[in-house]
């Protein structure tokens, strides 16, 4: 079920074709997040015309983050380019193209920042297919660096997912790894709905060894990361990677923890969690956003209502405080740690009694 | 730095600048007048053409506000008083030119070809949208105020980018002139050259808020100057200049010229919808002066004047009318056919699983209540 190729399966098969080399997709080779969301959106420009990518700093800077690194140079201004700082038009602008026949993929530079372009997401990007019977599809993808850890000052931390899940009509993605994040981009990218698409900041950095391909588990998949037999963590964007750093902490403590990463918030793939979860009888959700009215309670209440006589105990979520998002030097108490993601664990009635 | 080399890059600031008195082809007395600037006049088959399109909109505008009180309609906002700007700007447009109307619309969404009984499903409340957009080129008519000023500029720009000759026409009213999106357009379509039209009707009330309370502007075409945007400010009861002025705008665009802000100043005769009391902040004696500047009179005096209309052509409009009103009588007092299945078709290209669920469970639901009783 793991979606990465290990490095020595896809070695093994480019020792044996060396002919062929120059044919094949690259080897293996180390890449960053942020650099694999490059390569999404240079092959993806590369493989339809239609493909354009515009935003605030997109062009000659490449970003702030750099995601968008030496694309004006290599596809031109016509292709990618610099907008003024206005995100509802980007956003509105974006519709209107896709309305004449172009595949709009657009930066909001910080997730608090893309709040201009609210109206514009839900009134019209998420609505226009149902308003018009599904005459008029919009295949816009809306990048959004989300979250927090990075020592950001105000407004460059939120974790503004629910806001979107809440809306339907749009799709939305957030990848947990390199190889996913140029998987995800790529299958949104082909999307013929709306897809937020949003980028775990803190995360932009952390390197994996993978070939890079769009093929693969499909864009409203979760994928298990770890296997386990007796409790399913779920988490996506940036908590994948500490879900697995707890699952892994938690072997010391005889927990044998299933990890899934659910890739895509909207929709909500039922049939993979109710999998997971009526097999361990326990679960624990964790994300960076404020708990209350949050992304883990609809996940929490699904899951119940879908595996309920399977349960061993409630399912729990380890998420932000419902606060608002701290200054960096008190980020680290607000976001959710290995340690607290093991004391909710350790809280799931393993002894059977109501502790 | 840039800034100065915008500056000398506009020849003359002050020619953004719309003119002081409202432009003018025809005046209230169905004369020629002498504020015409640098319009042409249309030729006498478009001016026909806008007259017989006017009394055409007209009797649809009446027939559906009547309607509504007949409870037939959810709501209607009429657009009795505006029909020159509804009728005159969608004959400005080319067949492959795109048209972004809001609510108040619907006259210059007949106007361009969509069949009445379409044009009103919004209204009606059987579905958001009745038409094919990319048929008519004739986006879903919008209610969130201003914010199709952005899509009129992306497509535009988008039509740029392909090359291809296309223009986008976005009406909005004088309360759109304050939201931000407005705002946003007009900077985008400057700075991109989008080949867009704007076109304010300024009928002077947003609801019961007049334009004094609206904007400190001396006019809203003012507003164009801040973005670069050359304006016109026209007499928006006179068809001909609404068509003259929107052609230019076209004509202008479609030669690189980017985008160009048209305010029309008008007068809605009618209250906001069916649902508001517009003696609550407008006075009768208001309403009936502007009753005596109406478009249809105004252009039908100068026809008559100048031998292209008889009342023999003037009774067979009548008749055309009186059947456009008859079918959308037939068509609005039909009962309206729905399907409840269809609610969950068009969210997503494919229903998620999810919505297959809900759309069995509704469908469950209905079937349960339509068994006969034990």
């Amino acid at each position: 079920m793991t979606t990465v190729m290990s490095t020595a399966e896809t070695s093994g098969t480019a020792a044996q074709a060396p002919a062929s080399q120059h044919l094949a997709p690259a080897g293996p080779a180390q890449v960053t997040m942020a650099a694999a969301l490059n390569q999404a959106l240079a092959d993806s420009l590369a493989a339809d015309d239609r493909v354009v990518v515009f935003g605030e700093d997109v062009g000659t800077l490449g970003g702030v983050f750099r995601v968008t690194d030496g694309l004006a140079s290599r596809f031109g201004e016509d292709r990618v380019f610099d907008t003024p700082i206005a995100e509802s038009a980007i956003v509105g602008t974006a519709i209107g193209m896709a309305m004449n026949g172009l595949v709009p993929v657009v930066e909001m530079q910080f997730d608090a920042f893309a709040y201009p372009a609210f109206e514009q997401v839900t009134s019209h990007l998420a609505k226009l297919r149902n308003r018009t019977r599904g005459r008029l599809a919009l295949p816009v993808v809306i990048r959004v660096p989300f979250g927090g850890g990075i020592g950001g000052v105000e407004h460059h931390s939120d974790s503004s997912e629910a806001y979107y899940t809440h809306t339907p009509g749009l799709r939305v993605v957030t990848p947990g790894t390199p190889a996913d994040a140029y998987r995800l981009l790529r299958q949104a990218i082909v999307c013929p709905d709306p897809v937020v698409f949003l980028e775990p900041k803190r995360r932009y950095w952390s390197k994996e060894t993978a070939v890079l391909t769009p093929q693969g588990p499909p864009i409203d998949r979760a994928v298990v990361r770890r296997p386990g037999r007796d409790v399913t963590l779920i988490a996506y964007g940036g908590m994948v990677a500490t879900a697995l750093e707890a699952a892994e902490a938690a072997v010391e403590e005889d927990w044998d923890v299933e990890v899934i990463d659910l890739r895509s918030l909207s929709p909500f793939d039922d049939q993979t969690l109710t999998e997971s979860v009526s097999r361990t009888g326990r679960a624990v959700i964790v994300h960076e956003a404020a708990g209350f009215g949050g992304y883990g309670a609809e996940v929490a209440a699904r899951l119940t209502e879908q595996c309920f006589h399977y349960l061993e105990a409630p399912i729990l979520r380890v998420t932000g405080f419902d606060i608002p998002y701290p200054p960096p030097h008190l980020e680290r108490f607000h976001l959710p740690s290995t340690d607290r993601i093991l004391d909710a664990i350790a809280r799931l009635q393993w002894d059977g009694d109501n502790a | 730095m840039t800034a100065l080399a915008n500056l000398s890059e506009t020849v003359n600031a002050a020619s953004l600048l719309p003119s002081a008195v409202p432009l003018q082809l025809v005046d209230q007395d169905g004369r020629p007048s002498e504020s015409a600037g640098d319009l042409a006049f249309p030729a006498p088959g478009i001016l026909r053409e806008l007259h017989r399109r006017m009394v055409l909109g007209r009797r649809f505008d009446t027939q559906a506000s009547a309607l509504t009180k007949q409870g037939r309609l959810a709501v209607y906002p009429s657009s009795r008083g505006q029909d020159a700007c509804q009728v005159g700007a969608v004959l400005a447009l080319r067949d492959q030119d795109w048209l972004f109307p809001t609510y108040r619309d619907s006259v210059a969404v007949l106007t361009r070809g969509v069949p009445a009984e379409e044009t009103l499903t919004l209204l009606r409340g059987d579905w958001h949208c009745g038409y094919d957009p990319c048929e008519y080129r004739v986006a879903p008519q919008c209610t969130p105020l201003a914010t199709n000023t952005l899509h009129a500029v992306g497509l535009a720009y988008a039509a740029r980018l392909k090359k291809e000759d296309q223009v986008a026409l976005v009406l909005l009213g004088d309360g759109a002139t304050s939201e931000g999106d407005t705002h946003e357009a007009l900077n985008f379509a400057a700075v991109w050259k989008a080949p867009v039209v704007f076109l304010v009707q300024n009928n002077g009330y947003a609801i019961s808020v007049p334009l004094a309370k609206q904007t400190a502007a001396p006019a809203l075409a003012a507003k164009g100057i801040g973005y670069g945007v050359p304006s016109l400010l026209i007499d928006g009861n006179d068809a001909a200049v609404v068509y003259a002025a929107v052609r230019a705008g076209i004509e202008r665009a479609a030669a690189g010229g980017g985008p160009t802000l048209i305010e029309a100043i008008t007068y809605r005769i009618e209250a906001h919808t069916n649902a508001d009391d517009a003696t609550r902040y407008r006075t009768s004696a208001e309403v009936s002066a502007w009753l005596g500047r109406d478009p249809i009179t105004r252009l039908e005096a100068y026809l008559k004047a100048s031998d292209l209309l008889d009342d023999v052509t003037a009774g067979r409009l009548a008749a055309e009318a009186e059947r456009l009103a008859e079918e959308v009588r037939d068509r609005m007092n039909a009962d309206v056919s729905t399907d409840p299945a269809e609610l969950f078709e068009h969210v997503y290209a494919q229903p998620t699983a999810a919505l297959e669920r809900q759309r069995t469970a509704l469908l469950t639901e209905l079937a349960d209540l339509e068994e006969p009783a034990q």
